[in-house]
C-alpha cells in the first residue's frame, strides 16, 4: 500500500467517500461535501461562463468589429455585421439584469420571450428534419429481410402510439400497443447499455480510491 | 513403414514441382525489382490539370468558394504517378499565388472556406508526382456571397408550410368552439392526486425542470407543466418548491409560478424564494437535490424536462423517500430509468402534449391536432415509399434527404 503524497488527491478521495456516505443515509459528512460541491461548482461555472462566453463571445466579437471599423474604414467596418450582431445578445443580457430593479424588472421578459421564441422556431425546423424527414428516409426500406420488416413495423406502430387526437381503441389501439412494446424493448436495451456505462464510472472512482489515492492496486 | 516413406517422397516431389512451376514468376519479379533500382527516377512532370473553375459555393451563407478541375492525364492513367494536388490562390490573375490547401491524387474538387465576401479570387492547381510538378491555368475570378434561400431544402419548406397550415387550421377550429379530442395520458391524470396527497400529508412538492437551459424545448415544455402544477398547488395551499440549475430557468420559472398563483386567485401565496438556483454543475445539482429529498421528504416529486445521467440518481432517491413521482422527458436514454423508478412517466412527445392536455387551451389543442396531421403525412409517406421500393417500382427516399 502506497498512499499518494499529493494533498489534492487526498482531498479528492475524502470528498469521494463523503459523497459515497449518502448510501448509508443523510449525515453531516455528506452535508459538508454536498455544500462544498454546490458552492464550489456554482462559483466555477460563473467564472467559466464569464471567461468562455462574456469575454470571448461578446467583448471579443465586438472588439473585432471595432478593429475592422478602425483599420479598414467605415464601409468595411459596418459590413462586418456578423461581429456587430453580438451587440444584440449583449443588450438582451443587459435587459435581464434589469430584474434587479423592481420598477423596470418587467423589461427582462423581452429577453425571455426572445429566447423562448427563437428556441421554438429553431427547433421546429431541426425536429422536422431529424424526427421527420430523416426518419421517413431511413424507414423507406424494401420488405426483403426480417431486419427491415422489424424496423418498418416498429417505426409505424411507434408513431401510431404518439397519436393524441384519436383514442387507442380497436385496430388502432392494437397497433399502438405493438408500438409501446417496441418502445419498451428499446428502453430495456438502452437501460442495460446505460447501466454498463455507469458501471464504468463506478470502476473509475474505485480506481481513484484504491489506485491513485491509497496505492493498493496498480 | 514402407508406405509412410513413399508418402514422404511424394510430398517432397510435389513441393519441388510447385517450386519449378512458380519459379519463372519469382525470377521475373526479382529482375523487375532490380531493374527499377538501376534505372534513374521519373524526370517528366505529370500533365497539368485542366479546366480549372472557381465559383461561389451555392446555397451557403457566404465566405466559401468551390474550385473544380479536370485531373491530370497522369492521374489514374498515363504514367499514373500523381501524388496529389495543391490549391493556390491569388487576388490578382498575374499576382503571387499562395498555397491554401492540398488534396490527394484523384481529387477534382476543393472548397475554400477562408475567403472574404465580395473580393475576387483566382485559383491555380498544381499537380505533383513527388519529384516534379505542373501548374494549371488560372481560373476566372470568383467572388463569394451569402444566399438567402437554400433550394436544396425545398422539401423542408414544403413540409414546414404544410404542418404550419394544419396547425393554424386546427387552432382556428378550436377557437371557433369545435371540441378537439385528446386521448388519456395516464401520468397527467395523476397530477391533481399527487398535489392533493402532498396537501393531506402536509409535506412539500418538489418540481425539477431538468438541467438544461431555456434554449431546450423540453425545459420550455417542463415549465408549461409547472404552470398547471403551481396552479393546483396554489388552490390546494400546498407548498411547491422548484430548485433549478440555470439562472434563465429560475427567472422563467418564477414568472410561470407568479402567473399560476395569480390565476388561482392566490397571488399572496407566491414567494420568489420558492424557485431557487443551486448550481449549473450537473452532479453538484444532483447531490443538492438528493439532499433536499432526503431532508424534506416530499410527498410528490415532478421531474419534467431534459435530464442526463442524474436522472436515475434523482428518481431513485425520490423513490426511497416514498414520494409519488411523475416524470417526463424526451431524452431516450433517460426514459428507461424514469420508467423503472417513477410512478408515472411521460414518454417523449407526451411531455410536449402535456401542456395542451392539462390546460385545454384551444391554441394548444389545435396545435396538437395539427401535429397529428403531420404524423399522418409521415405515415402515408412511409407506407407509400415501402410499397414502391418493395415492388421495385420507385425509390422516393431521396425526396426526404436534406441538403
Amino acid at each position: 500500500m502506497h498512499p499518494s503524497p499529493d494533498i489534492g488527491i487526498w482531498i479528492g478521495g475524502l470528498l469521494t467517500l463523503g459523497i459515497f456516505s449518502f448510501l448509508y443515509g443523510d449525515n453531516p459528512y455528506y452535508k459538508f461535501c454536498e455544500a462544498l460541491f454546490v458552492g464550489v461548482s456554482a462559483g466555477h461555472w460563473f467564472i467559466t461562463l464569464f471567461w468562455t462566453v462574456f469575454i470571448p463571445k461578446l467583448l471579443g466579437n465586438i472588439g473585432i468589429a471595432i478593429h475592422t471599423f478602425r483599420t479598414e474604414g467605415f464601409a468595411a467596418g459596418m459590413s462586418d455585421y456578423m461581429h456587430w450582431s453580438y451587440i444584440f445578445g449583449g443588450i438582451l443580457g443587459f435587459l435581464m439584469i434589469l430584474r434587479l430593479f423592481p420598477k423596470i424588472g418587467w423589461i427582462s421578459r423581452w429577453s425571455l420571450a426572445f429566447v423562448v421564441g427563437t428556441t421554438a422556431g429553431y427547433y421546429f425546423i431541426n425536429y422536422l428534419v431529424s424526427n421527420g424527414l430523416m426518419q421517413i428516409q431511413k424507414t423507406i426500406l424494401p420488405l426483403t429481410s426480417v431486419g427491415n420488416i422489424i424496423l418498418v413495423v416498429g417505426t409505424f406502430c411507434g408513431l401510431i402510439y404518439f397519436f393524441f387526437s384519436k383514442e387507442h381503441k380497436g385496430a388502432f389501439g392494437g397497433l399502438a400497443r405493438v408500438g409501446i412494446w417496441f418502445l419498451m424493448i428499446t428502453f430495456g436495451a438502452s437501460f442495460g447499455y446505460t447501466v454498463m456505462s455507469r458501471m464504468s464510472l463506478l470502476i473509475g472512482r474505485m480506481d481513484y480510491i484504491f489506485g491513485i489515492w491509497l496505492g493498493m492496486i496498480r | 513403414m514402407i508406405g509412410s516413406e513413399n508418402k514422404t517422397v511424394k510430398r517432397v516431389f510435389s513441393f519441388l514441382f510447385l517450386v519449378f512451376l512458380f519459379s519463372p514468376i519469382l525470377i521475373i519479379s526479382i529482375a523487375e525489382a532490380q531493374y527499377s533500382l538501376l534505372v534513374p527516377g521519373d524526370t517528366l512532370p505529370p500533365a497539368a490539370p485542366t479546366k480549372t473553375e472557381a465559383f461561389d459555393t451555392p446555397y451557403d451563407r457566404g465566405r466559401s468558394i468551390t474550385i473544380n478541375w479536370e485531373k491530370s492525364k497522369d492521374d489514374g492513367a498515363g504514367e499514373n504517378d500523381v501524388k496529389g494536388y495543391e490549391i493556390l490562390r491569388s487576388t490578382e490573375v498575374d499576382g503571387e499565388y499562395k498555397l491554401i490547401g492540398t488534396t490527394v491524387g484523384g481529387a477534382q474538387h476543393f472548397i475554400d472556406n477562408d475567403v472574404r465576401d465580395g473580393i475576387e479570387y483566382f485559383y491555380r492547381i498544381r499537380v505533383t508526382d513527388g519529384i516534379s510538378f505542373s501548374l494549371s491555368n488560372p481560373s476566372l475570378p470568383a467572388k463569394s456571397k451569402p444566399q438567402w434561400i437554400n433550394l436544396r431544402r425545398t422539401n423542408i419548406f414544403i413540409f414546414a408550410v404544410a404542418l404550419t397550415f394544419a396547425i393554424l387550421y386546427y387552432i382556428n377550429r378550436a377557437k371557433a368552439g369545435k371540441e378537439l379530442f385528446i386521448r388519456k395520458i395516464a401520468g397527467l391524470e395523476a397530477v391533481d392526486d399527487a398535489v392533493g396527497r402532498a396537501t393531506e400529508m402536509g409535506r412539500k412538492i418538489f418540481y425539477i425542470p431538468g438541467i438544461s437551459d431555456m434554449d431546450n424545448m423540453q425545459t420550455i415544455a417542463g415549465l408549461t407543466i409547472l404552470g398547471r402544477v403551481a396552479k393546483v398547488a396554489a388552490e390546494y395551499e400546498a407548498r411547491l418548491e422548484v430548485p433549478v440549475s440555470r439562472s434563465m430557468v429560475m427567472v422563467s420559472a418564477r414568472e410561470v409560478m407568479k402567473e399560476a398563483y395569480s390565476n388561482a386567485g392566490r397571488p399572496d401565496a407566491f414567494n420568489e424564494d420558492l424557485v431557487y438556483y443551486l448550481t449549473d454543475d450537473q452532479f453538484g445539482y444532483a447531490a443538492a437535490v438528493d439532499g433536499l429529498f432526503v431532508r424534506e421528504k416530499p410527498a410528490a416529486i415532478f421531474l419534467q424536462g431534459q435530464f442526463y445521467a442524474e436522472s436515475l440518481i434523482l428518481a431513485e432517491t425520490g423513490n426511497s423517500v416514498g414520494a409519488i413521482q411523475i416524470a417526463g422527458t424526451a431524452a431516450p436514454a433517460q426514459i428507461p430509468f424514469f420508467i423503472a423508478a417513477c410512478d408515472f412517466t411521460l414518454i417523449g412527445e407526451e411531455l410536449f402534449a402535456a401542456s395542451a392536455y392539462l390546460s385545454r387551451d384551444p391554441k394548444l389543442l389545435g396545435s396538437l391536432k395539427g401535429q397529428d396531421v403531420g404524423k399522418v403525412i409521415f405515415l402515408a409517406a412511409i407506407i407509400l415509399g415501402v410499397i414502391l421500393l418493395s415492388f421495385r417500382l420507385m425509390n422516393i427516399g431521396p425526396w426526404f434527404s436534406v441538403g
